[in-house]
């Protein structure tokens, strides 16, 4: 029955009901994290790009790496590693968040509104201290 | 409801693997890479970070010695194959048109194929030094 449905062209099926689809909703944290995790997800696979570029070029030599250093330097390149390492933290934290929902935990709603929460803040917080400590290594103020 | 009815057979139905034809493979692999990698970002972070404004030579030698290489290695495996499952379950669930559909998910894999291969090169080069 399904498999004849499915054969039939668009005009010849019926109107059917909806499901309530995501413009209906209003939207909360927890969905919109649910998002950004697939988001981060997809910006983290494009990244991918930047680290072999870093190791090739590492492996390549020393004028490929100064290309390197000169784009990752940048502020467009700085500015693409800011939100990299927010992307990498972000996923991590959201995955965790995952792993502990996995195991049939904390779907109270209190309870997924703070990991969902803390998610959020830990990333923000955790990527500014990384960066701080990046200019730090990097020699701190000059 | 009885065995005699089911159009299974009963192979089919002790391998337990669905229409899909590889049950709930992925769905458990993406948790296993997942759970490997947190202690392995950690480890890329601190070996970047530890290597923030190095010279070359330096970096060289650093990534191509035995314990950053081998955690390198490991993230760019672990990360390969959560990359791949993740963006193959993005694209099932957007792309619904069987061409774009097939080609999206070819790219996936010579996409993900393509870019770890090249990192692991690199760091078996760094490593081994040709």
């Amino acid at each position: 029955m399904a498999k004849l449905e499915a054969g039939t062209p668009m005009e010849m099926q019926r109107a059917r009901p909806l499901s309530p689809h995501l413009q209906i909703y209003r939207p909360m944290l927890t969905m919109m994290m649910s998002i950004v995790h697939r988001i981060t997800g997809s910006a983290l696979y494009i990244g991918m790009l930047l680290l072999a570029w870093w190791l090739i070029a590492a492996a390549s030599g020393p004028n490929a790496y100064a290309n390197v250093e000169w784009f990752m330097g940048s502020l467009i390149g700085q500015l693409v590693l800011f939100g990299y390492t927010w992307a990498l933290l972000h996923h991590m934290l959201g995955g965790i968040r995952h792993l502990i929902w996995d195991t049939i935990h904390g779907f109270e709603p209190a309870e997924r509104e703070l990991l969902t929460l803390a998610t959020l803040t830990g990333s923000i917080a955790l990527t500014l201290i990384l960066w701080v400590v990046g200019y730090l290594v990097m020699g701190g103020p000059r | 409801m009885t065995e005699s009815q089911s159009m299974r057979t009963p192979l089919r139905r002790v391998r337990g693997l669905g229409s899909a034809h590889s049950g709930t493979n992925h769905f458990w692999y993406q948790r296993v890479t997942s759970v490997a990698g947190i202690p392995l970002t950690i480890g890329l972070l601190v070996i970047i970070t530890a290597l923030l404004g190095r010279s070359h030579a330096a970096v060289v030698q650093i990534l191509g010695s035995p314990i950053v290489a081998i955690i390198m290695l490991l993230f760019i495996i672990n990360t390969a194959y959560h990359m791949w499952i993740g963006m193959q379950e993005i694209i099932l669930d957007y792309v619904h048109d069987d061409r774009w559909k097939l080609l999206s998910l070819m790219a996936n894999t010579f996409f993900v194929f393509g870019v770890s291969l090249a990192s692991i090169y690199a760091i078996l080069k760094l490593s081994f030094g040709v």
